[in-house]
């Protein structure tokens, strides 16, 4: 009974947090509010046995690409969001919270059916999750072709960013 | 030791990905509306991992850690737009690119 608390709290934080990200005015609040809902994210992934993704949640993302985001804001020396019109604001979030709603509608609905009961199974917590594991079924399994596509993607994006971001090459 | 159902789980990542889709449908900075689609991603990977445990498999981690490489470059290609962006416009507001009349 101690797990489920936890989660739902880790959770309720999360989503908390997720909506101060898409819902503030200020860029810097927004980026330190998606780095506490990666971190509370990344405790869920502990509560569900994922231990090698919490780790890589926790550098990668909370670390490496948080920190690309607020150096970027930084940089540019944002101010808050420039405030528009009344009428055009409530426009576009009309429509826009249509569409969200209807888009969760439509999860929600899909949730309800088939998994409302299905039974958690017996995994083994001393192996399963970790970068044992993992890294066995990355590089020995049916992925260490997809493994270096991602390492040409990477290796891409780092070419392409610079391209886009250099006064002169 | 009693762990967290399934359900809870997708519901959690299904709150997130609605969040996230309303953030990216309704703000115009485009710095936010980045971090809105990372929003969505990060509630995707919780619903792989969460299928991954419920299967006894590992596949959904090795996706999620996929998803995150994707995320990396999305990101590192993305701000470098908006820097290009910034220094050509002055603005992150999405409602400025009208040039292709989208």
């Amino acid at each position: 009974m101690f797990q489920p608390v936890l989660f739902y709290l880790f959770s309720l934080v999360a989503i908390v947090a997720g909506l101060v990200v898409v819902s503030s005015r200020n860029p810097i609040t927004s980026a330190l509010s998606l780095v506490a809902c990666f971190f509370c994210l990344a405790a869920d992934y502990v509560l569900l046995d994922a231990h090698f993704v919490a780790v890589i949640q926790v550098l990668v993302y909370a670390g490496a690409i948080m920190v690309l985001f607020i150096f970027v804001i930084m940089l540019l020396n944002l101010r808050d969001d420039i405030p528009v019109p009344l009428g055009d604001i409530s426009r576009r979030s009309m429509v826009g919270l249509a569409v969200a709603g209807l888009l969760g509608v439509g999860v929600i609905t899909a949730l309800d059916r088939s998994i409302a009961d299905a039974k958690v199974p017996d995994i083994n917590a001393a192996t399963y999750g970790t970068i044992t594991q993992v890294g066995e079924q990355l590089f020995g399994g049916a992925y260490t072709l997809p493994f270096e596509v991602v390492s040409a993607l990477l290796t891409v994006a780092l070419v392409g960013a610079v391209v886009l971001a250099k006064k002169e090459i | 030791m009693e762990s967290v159902g399934l359900l809870p789980v997708l519901a959690v990542s299904a709150t997130l990905f609605i969040t996230g889709a309303a953030g990216v449908l309704t703000r115009r900075n485009a710095l936010i509306v980045f971090m809105s689609v990372e929003l969505m991603l990060n509630a995707v990977n919780l619903a792989f991992v969460a299928f991954s445990r419920q299967a006894n498999t590992i596949d959904g981690h090795v996706f999620a850690i996929f998803v995150m490489a994707v995320a990396a470059a999305e990101a590192a290609v993305g701000l470098a737009l908006v820097i290009l962006l910034f220094r050509n416009r002055v603005t992150v507001s999405l409602d400025d690119l009208n040039l292709m009349k989208g």
